[in-house]
């Protein structure tokens, strides 16, 4: 696959460097000139030493014919426009973009770049995954954000323990899809009862997010 | 007309003081409380301290109720993404992204954003000036009449420093 990376900070240069171990081609766009020729010393010559946002670097990177740019600098508003730069002009069938701000990646999904990564928000994954936590876990977006995919975990204090499902009043919207019990996946039927230590995965429209939660986790 | 401001330099802060003086609902964001000195001690408008690419800071910025959004920093990228915040999701019917660089400004407006670049204003300007006089330039300037053109070096210059020290007049 042919890449153009744009960014050469410690993201671009390792995901650079894996890249080609991989056998795939890359080029990278690194706008700081002495960032740019330490790369280039290591890497070989594969390195743009200019703006990776400005078109005519895109096309001397030969972005044309990329199969995927990933813009990974340190700053939203530049991966964002690196990746529309690429998208308009060179059509390039899939941009990646580096978000640091998780809030940011609802307005890159909107302006057609295809995928985005959030280190933040995956750190902040992994810490709500490790500390108890009395609110729904987020575990996807669906709909841009209208339908949610849900994870609550549940104690003692938890209202619907003892009760099955049937009996469970859902908000509009929502279902329970699947309960992990004992580190297995049991199916969500109406005669299942919820017990302590259970972990609820359910779907529900955004506006009954509130609603679910007080149901299933308590105020 | 509601209206929010990002960056507040020179063309920020002469903007925001001329729409608040117009009568206009004024907010500015700059991410240096000292940028807000530029604006006169009339303005009467908002200042917000904070990042115009940030959702959060632009929402207490009462971006929701905004009609106009001007976004005046010095990064291109940044104002390009302001803009989009503003456009797509606040909803703020009209968005204007100072954009310097021509070819991108260029792009930009395929994308639906209304564009103002330097390069291209200043260009116009100075065209319409060559072509139309001075009413297109800030206004015609009156030769000078005060410097004398020779004799005595103007006090202060580099000439009058090694001049023999003019006496003083009374």
């Amino acid at each position: 696959m042919y890449v153009v990376v744009v960014g050469g900070g410690n993201v671009g240069y390792y995901l650079t460097k894996e890249l080609l171990a991989a056998g795939h081609e890359v080029v990278m766009i690194e706008k700081d000139p002495s960032r740019a020729r330490t790369i280039a010393d290591e890497l070989g010559s594969i390195v743009i030493p200019n703006d990776g946002c400005e078109g005519r670097y895109q096309a001397e990177a030969g972005m044309a014919r990329a199969d995927v740019v990933a813009a990974v600098t340190g700053d939203d508003e530049d991966n964002l426009v690196a990746c529309q730069v690429a998208k308009m002009r060179f059509n390039v069938p899939r941009a990646i973009a580096r978000v640091n701000n998780p809030k940011n990646e609802a307005l890159f999904r909107r302006l057609a770049i295809d995928d985005t990564v959030s280190p933040t928000r995956a750190i902040l994954a992994v810490i709500e995954h490790e500390i108890p936590i009395h609110d729904l876990l987020h575990l996807a977006e669906l709909e841009r954000g209208d339908v949610q995919v849900v994870e609550a975990q549940l104690d003692a204090s938890s209202p619907a323990i003892g009760r099955m499902l049937r009996d469970l009043e859902l908000p509009e919207g929502s279902t329970i899809a699947v309960i992990v019990r004992d580190d297995h996946a049991i199916a969500a039927r109406s005669d299942t009862a919820l017990r302590v230590g259970d972990s609820v995965l359910a779907i529900t429209s955004a506006e009954h997010e509130a609603e679910l939660r007080s149901l299933l986790i308590g105020e | 007309m509601r209206v929010i401001i990002i960056g507040c330099g020179r063309v920020g802060a002469m903007t925001a003081a001329t729409l608040d003086e117009r009568g206009d609902h004024v907010t500015v964001i700059d991410v240096e409380q000292r940028a807000f000195t530029r604006l006169p001690s009339t303005f009467g408008g908002v200042t917000v301290r904070g990042s115009g690419t940030d959702e959060d800071v632009l929402r207490s910025a009462g971006a929701e109720m905004a009609e106009l959004l001007i976004a005046l920093t010095q990064g291109d990228n940044r104002n390009a993404m302001s803009a989009q915040l503003g456009k797509h999701i606040f909803g703020i019917p009209r968005v204007i992204a100072k954009i310097n660089d021509p070819l991108r400004a260029e792009a930009y407006r395929t994308l639906g954003l209304e564009t103002i670049c330097r390069t291209v204003v200043l260009a116009d300007a100075l065209v319409l000036a060559a072509a139309e006089g001075a009413e297109a330039t800030n206004g015609a300037v009156k030769p000078p009449t005060a410097e004398p053109r020779q004799g005595t070096p103007p006090r202060g210059s580099r000439a009058s420093a090694q001049a023999p020290a003019a006496p003083e007049e009374s």
